[in-house]
């Protein structure tokens, strides 16, 4: 049996002209990139043409890329790292706010969380009915106060994106604002410079898709994971705009100019940096209108074919990827293991939602009742995905929903 | 969270799945929010031991909307309730079923019990009639 997968969102497998240029990392190139020797020097040049190829993709300088790794750390980095670089410095001893949405992943969520317990004030954004933040309320939530804004650039479960280029001119603006005040005043009445809003995104599910440029979507920071990308796993990074307070988490030992201590994953960086310059504008363009055609194939078919769905993806406001469904009257979980025993890969939502038996935050966040999010299905298509493969899709999975909507009593 | 083999046959093919259309009991655990809903039927009918008669389960049907280990716990209790009285069935545990499937993963384990619910006031629904 041919298997099929339509999980990207999970992870996705390693390009081949990825591993090929990893591979001499774990053996010739062994060295360690700290080190002052030949050995040392060899890896260090690896990582520092990785460092290019992610400074390019980001349009940022290579200082400004701190490698982690991956999205987690990168998103538990900045949150905990801004906040309390401003904390520290924060003389007037003021409660500091930091706004985020409902539908963020659980590695900005949580640690918001055990920052909102340490003391600090949370604003969590709702989204429309398709997924998507309101740019009008995330104005009315910013305070005078705030100091930290993580917004998720796609949504992982439903695909949608968010509006990162106009939130972050908002901040922009009233930075400058500020700045203006806080300049044109005497200076003898100055008084200390005023604390700038950080404006954070999760760019894990949005780099194979959109554009990562953080000067012309206005980013100070800016997580990436390196097996979101047809990259190898526990490689990411961390961009922080030069001039960002940031406090490292993990420490002892200096290195990415003492943002964060420890060895760095050689062989996973290099792979990273080819992951990202594989996502040139060309191919993501061909790349987006190629799986774009493959999903509305998938979407069209699952309409035509099974009675009582609804499409939680909102197409003209998602990546070209996701494809995120209700099946009522089913368990998600049993469409998963019907489907995996036919040999094709989905997701109820995300990989971590798994071993949790709560309907996914997100779906109940866009206002879908719970009994309909519990039946719910992602299908997240990748670069390898075929028109056959959602033919074969089509074919398996309303046997499938037929049976297990027979076995459900009537309610 | 992987499923044991027994989980995937009792899913893949479920026995005594159906509806029992004159049942002479039914009995319905869980609801949509929490995502699983279980529905046990029962036909019922009786035994001689020495004088007094029992009452035993000689049907015995499940309806059940929920993830693969809650239709292969369904299953699994009717195969083992079905012939059983009703002093034996109520004997039955949530380790038992568990031990009959190879194990569940932790985050499961509630369907059992689910399962267990329903037969549970299935048999009081009769009791009470």
């Amino acid at each position: 049996m041919k298997k099929i997968y339509f999980d990207h969102s999970a992870t996705t497998p390693v390009d081949k002209d990825v591993l090929k240029v990893m591979l001499p990392y774990f053996t010739k190139n062994f060295g360690n990139p700290s080190s002052i020797h030949s050995f040392g020097q060899k890896a260090m040049t690896g990582v520092d043409q990785a460092r290019a190829q992610a400074a390019k993709f980001l349009n940022c300088k290579p200082d400004e890329i701190v490698f982690t790794s991956g999205s987690t750390e990168a998103n538990n980095l900045a949150i905990n790292g801004v906040v309390k670089a401003i904390n520290k410095r924060n003389k007037a001893a003021k409660k500091l706010h930091i706004i985020t949405s409902v539908i963020e992943h659980d590695s900005v969520l949580e640690p918001i969380a055990g920052l909102e317990r340490e003391g600090f004030e949370v604003t969590h954004l709702s989204v429309k009915s398709n997924g998507v933040i309101d740019p009008e309320e995330f104005k009315k939530a910013i305070k005078e106060n705030t100091v930290l804004v993580s917004i998720m650039y796609v949504n992982s479960e439903v695909g949608s994106i968010q509006p990162i280029r106009e939130i972050g001119k908002i901040i922009k603006k009233i930075n400058d604002n500020k700045l203006k005040t806080w300049q044109n005043r005497e200076p003898n009445e100055r008084g200390d410079k005023p604390e700038l809003i950080y404006f954070h995104t999760d760019a894990t599910q949005a780099a194979n898709f959109l554009s990562c440029d953080t000067q012309y979507n206005y980013i100070d920071l800016l997580s990436i994971s390196g097996h979101k990308i047809y990259g190898p796993k526990g490689a990411g990074l961390l961009f922080v705009k030069s001039g960002t307070p940031i406090i490292a988490s993990q420490l002892g030992g200096h290195h990415e100019n003492n943002r964060r201590s420890g060895t760095l994953n050689t062989a996973g960086i290099i792979g990273l940096g080819k992951a990202l310059e594989n996502l040139d504008q060309e191919k993501v363009e061909k790349n987006n209108q190629n799986i774009s055609k493959i999903r509305d194939l998938l979407v069209a078919g699952i309409q035509k074919n099974i009675p009582d769905v609804v499409l939680n993806t909102d197409r003209e406001n998602s990546t070209p990827a996701h494809a995120h469904f209700s099946f009522l009257g089913v368990e998600g979980e049993s469409i998963l293991i019907a489907l995996d025993l036919a040999g094709i890969a989905v997701s109820t939502g995300s990989a971590c939602a798994s071993n949790s038996l709560k309907a996914s935050h997100v779906v109940v966040a866009m206002g879908i009742k719970i009994e309909v999010a519990h039946s719910s299905i992602r299908f997240s298509l990748g670069k390898y995905n075929t028109i056959e493969e959602v033919e074969t899709l089509i074919r398996i999975l309303p046997p499938i929903i037929t049976r297990l909507r027979k076995m459900s009593p009537e309610l | 969270m992987l499923y044991t083999e027994q989980v995937i046959k009792h899913f893949k093919k479920p026995h005594n799945q159906g509806v029992i259309k004159n049942a002479d009991a039914i009995g319905q655990k869980g609801n949509l929010a929490c995502g699983d809903v279980m529905k046990i039927y029962l036909k019922i009918g009786k035994k001689k031991n020495g004088h007094e008669s029992e009452n035993f389960i000689k049907n015995i049907k499940f309806e059940t909307l929920g993830c693969a280990a809650a239709i292969a716990v369904s299953s699994a209790l009717t195969d083992r309730i079905k012939g059983m009285t009703f002093k034996e069935a109520l004997a039955v545990n949530k380790d038992d079923i568990v031990n009959d499937l190879g194990g569940l993963p932790a985050p499961k384990i509630h369907c059992s019990m689910l399962g267990l619910e329903a037969l549970h006031e299935a048999i009081e629904n009769y009791d009470k009639k």
